[in-house]
């Protein structure tokens, strides 16, 4: 390991081998990353692996289709063979209001500035689409057909070998102990196998982001949540987009390998590092899934966990310098829809610590939360 | 012995060949293998798998069996229907 860098990243997750990645490219050297365990061990390797373009807001649509992009054609741009097994066969958000489908109406509207190419259904169209679905109660949708699944574990195995391919180090089971600095400036960080002594540090540790920024004395607005979701038996195809609904709160979809993923937000789970599974979630995401999708009865569940979503005060990413301490910078508080943006949040975090304009046209500092210019996301599970 | 005809995981069709280039890549935990090649990560979750990996890991890197963790085994554990789940009818059975 070396005892010098450049750059340090804390976090094996696709955020910080995203940045990784992209700081080397621009050409920064020694560049050295941290991970306490193997690489996609944090959130990234436990999620939905969902990858959507339909939001509400101008820069998420921004943020989301610049990511889906690099999906598209991600061995060609990283130059690596893997397969990062992206299937486009669409998000079909489902509407159970009429308040509900104003609102798509509204995102589409968005949507259609950046060219995001979603429509409104009715739900005999959607049933066009998703033979099984259950339309009792269901007002309309949005679908996307070009968003979709990418494989999590893939896409950050991509970034981390054409980072390493460009000259970063990256160190698997390396613990970041402590953050040194002196005058609010970054020195180093202690790890369990030594001392890296560095003037920039970027925080990318997903739901342990905020114990880490304490090591260097700061105090983040965001806290981690238990978000529990589980896997069946592989089976013929009869499920093409990913099924999605904010109020009846579920996400479903059948991977490429044939097998469903599916999870809901908690209600009322206390912020927490909890990840053990529980039997109250089984039992009502089986009630849920089964009720979307009848045919789902009679496949096998073979397996259950739990992640951390880190969520910020508007549940929208920061990603950012941080201003009290000189070369420390955080990209965190995803609140669940990290993976998506990560070949974006990548560029912006390497364009804010090379100190070049930013690439796209976003604010995600966290100075926001002082200027009060709360982003007001509509569509988030 | 053809690498390439050995399979070691039964429920997601990997090979001894694929994992040894796994392991040969730098992935050396049974975790990691499973989640580049699908090793485990099928209805048996490993129970035959994760030990022939884990003696693989062993033989290639030298480290010793007992410093060698196995992947994590999640619930549900045997394999439920949703509809067993819905209905109650495991925990009627089991009563
Ligand atoms: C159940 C669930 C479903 C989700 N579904 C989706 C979805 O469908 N689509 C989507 O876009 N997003 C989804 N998300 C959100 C997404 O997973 C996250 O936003 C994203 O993975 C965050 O990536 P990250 O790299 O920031 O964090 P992580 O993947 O958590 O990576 C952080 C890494 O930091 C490491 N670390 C922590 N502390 C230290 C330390 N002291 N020293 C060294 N390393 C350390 C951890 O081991 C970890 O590997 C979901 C999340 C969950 C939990």
């Amino acid at each position: 390991m070396k005892n010098r860098a450049n750059v340090v990243i804390i976090g094996g997750g696709v955020v910080g081998c995203s940045i990784a990645y992209n700081l080397a490219k621009k050409g920064v050297k020694d560049v050295v990353l941290l991970e306490k365990s193997y690489l996609s061990s944090g959130a990234t390797g436990r999620c939905g692996a969902g990858v959507r373009q339909q939001w509400g807001t101008k820069q998420n649509c921004l943020l989301a289709s610049e990511s889906m992009n690099i999906f598209e054609h991600f061995a060609d741009i990283l130059q690596i063979k893997r397969d990062i097994e992206l299937k486009q066969k669409g998000y079909l958000l489902l509407a159970y209001s009429d308040k509900e489908l104003e609102q798509f109406k509204k995102n589409i509207e968005v949507q259609h500035s950046l060219n995001i190419p979603s429509v409104l259904l009715t739900p005999k169209e959607a049933k066009e689409i998703v033979p099984d679905l259950n339309i009792e109660k269901l007002v309309g949708a949005a679908y996307c057909a070009k968003d979709g699944h990418a494989n999590p574990f893939q896409v950050t195995l991509g970034y981390a070998e054409a980072a390493q391919r460009l000259g970063v180090e990256i160190n698997k089971f390396t613990e970041v102990k402590d953050i040194k600095t002196k005058n609010d400036a970054v020195l180093g960080v202690q790890t369990n196998k030594g001392f890296i002594e560095c003037t920039k540090v970027v925080i990318a540790a997903g739901g342990w982001t905020q114990n880490i920024a304490k090591m260097a004395g700061v105090d983040l607005p965001i806290y981690s949540e238990r978000h529990e979701i589980l896997v069946t038996e592989s089976v013929k195809n009869i499920l093409d987009p990913m099924l999605m609904s904010f109020s009846y709160n579920i996400y479903c979809q059948q991977e490429p390998n044939g097998s469903f993923i599916m999870g809901y937000g908690p209600e009322n789970e206390p912020p927490s590092y909890n990840m053990e599974s529980s039997w109250e979630f089984l039992e009502t995401m089986s009630k849920k899934a089964t009720w979307l999708l009848p045919p789902l009865k009679n496949i096998r569940i073979i397996r259950q966990w739990a992640g951390l979503y880190n969520v910020s005060p508007d549940r929208q990413p920061i990603v950012s310098q941080i201003n009290q301490v000189e070369g420390l910078y955080v990209a965190c508080g995803f609140s669940g829809h990290g993976f998506m943006l990560a070949p974006a949040v990548g560029i912006l975090m390497a364009d804010i610590v090379t100190g070049d304009n930013l690439t796209f046209d976003v604010i995600l500092d966290l100075e926001r939360f002082n200027r009060g210019e709360i982003i007001e996301e509509p569509s988030v599970v | 012995m053809d690498e390439n005809k050995v399979i070691i995981c039964r429920c997601e069709d990997v090979t001894l060949k694929e994992i040894r280039n796994a392991i040969r890549e730098g992935f050396t935990t049974v975790e990691e293998i499973k989640r580049v090649t699908r090793s485990g990560m099928g209805p048996c979750q490993g129970k035959t798998c994760g030990l022939l990996i884990a003696k693989e890991i062993s033989q290639m890197t030298g480290k010793p069996m007992e410093e060698l963790e196995l992947q994590n085994i999640r619930p549900p554990y045997g394999g439920i229907t949703f509809e067993e789940v819905t209905k109650g009818t495991i925990t009627e059975n089991n009563k």
